[in-house]
């Protein structure tokens, strides 16, 4: 045995993630390849969302999908028939994805042959929003069952998003406690900047904005004007 | 809630120190970790009880924690005060105006090692 020394090291974990974040992102800005990184619960509707978007859009650029679950594939599938590439990353129980494994993600997908690739995080309020994916933007989907408190009750999710979807208003008549503004007023108490979208992907209401939205984003990405987000723990 | 996976960073970036600095066996690693960190110590200390037994140098390797208590300033009043018991409500002024001045920390401190 040979003698014990203190190595010192004073390294944040964090830190660490957010420089593979920034690496990831200047790889997709030299391959031209927008990446959104899209949390919510599991249940909200990103797989229902996703394949409406797809059939809109799919015409005008070519669209890949990674879907981040526990385990299944059954996600990847959905997509798949609805007109895009997916590829299902397996977390092996981890309940979010890091900077590396979308990279590793993104390599499996073949991430250069796409103009927008969506990563589908895994269905969680909590932990997605504590680590840089490396995505350009990061869109939370809140669907009104859930209620319009959540918010309140996960700050930093919705700290952390450049857009808040609200999903399934075709339900607003049943869920009636569930009120727009104050959901909204919430949402942009905590971030200002958010876009708030109102929309429902099973009747396509509100979709013409929410393409309008990626349309514009990745137009201005293109054109080298869509600024990294800030790292979620700044 | 996401301790395995902050595990699994903690062990990749000791195993590169390690290879930087010719170690063959890693005693401990220090966690200088905040109190709303969002990580459980009890927790990740499990995780890590079941995670180094797969590596090579850390296989014996303790885990130990140094806690950073949490506090948050006040932009209104100026009051530092303790983050866990108050939240984001100045319990001096009661203003909103609030940020959390430290506590979310998780930074490997140092290893141990031969």
């Amino acid at each position: 045995m040979g003698d014990l020394r203190v190595i010192e090291v004073k390294r944040s974990i964090f830190e660490d993630n957010n420089r593979d974040a920034d690496r990831l992102r200047d790889q997709l800005r030299r391959e031209n390849t927008l990446l959104i990184n899209l949390m919510s619960s599991p249940g909200a509707g990103k797989t229902t969302l996703l394949r409406r978007t797809i059939a809109l859009i799919r015409d005008e650029m070519k669209l890949g999908v990674m879907e981040a679950d526990i385990d299944g594939e059954v996600d990847a599938r959905a997509i798949e028939a609805a007109g895009a590439k997916a590829v299902q990353i397996h977390t092996g129980g981890m309940c979010h994805l890091d900077a590396d494994m979308t990279r590793q993600g993104l390599a499996a997908l073949g991430s250069e042959a796409f103009d927008l690739v969506v990563l589908e995080n895994v269905g969680n309020l909590v932990c997605p929003a504590e680590f840089d994916t490396g995505a350009m933007r990061n869109v939370m989907l809140l669907s009104v069952p859930e209620g319009d408190d959540k918010p309140l009750k996960y700050p930093l999710m919705f700290k952390n998003c450049q857009v808040a979807l609200i999903n399934k208003c075709d339900t607003l008549a049943v869920f009636d406690d569930f009120d727009c503004e104050r959901v909204k007023a919430r949402i942009l108490d905590r971030n200002p900047t958010c876009r708030v979208f109102f929309i429902s992907a099973k009747t396509g209401e509100g979709f013409e904005a929410w393409t309008d939205w990626l349309r514009e984003a990745l137009s201005q990405f293109r054109g080298g004007k869509l600024d990294a987000p800030v790292h979620f723990d700044a | 809630m996401h301790e395995l996976g902050v595990v699994f960073r903690v062990i990749r970036q000791v195993e590169e120190i390690a290879a930087e600095n010719d170690v063959t066996r890693v005693e401990s690693v220090t966690l200088s970790l905040g109190e709303v960190s969002s990580v459980i110590p009890e927790y990740l200390i499990d995780c890590w009880k079941w995670a180094v037994k797969r590596t090579e140098v850390m296989r014996e390797a303790e885990l130990k924690i140094e806690p950073i208590p949490a506090i948050t300033h006040c932009d209104a009043c100026g009051t530092d005060y303790p983050t866990i018991p108050h939240g984001k409500i100045c319990p001096r002024c009661g203003s909103g105006e609030t940020w959390l001045k430290q506590g979310n920390e998780f930074i490997i401190k140092q290893i141990e090692a031969e």
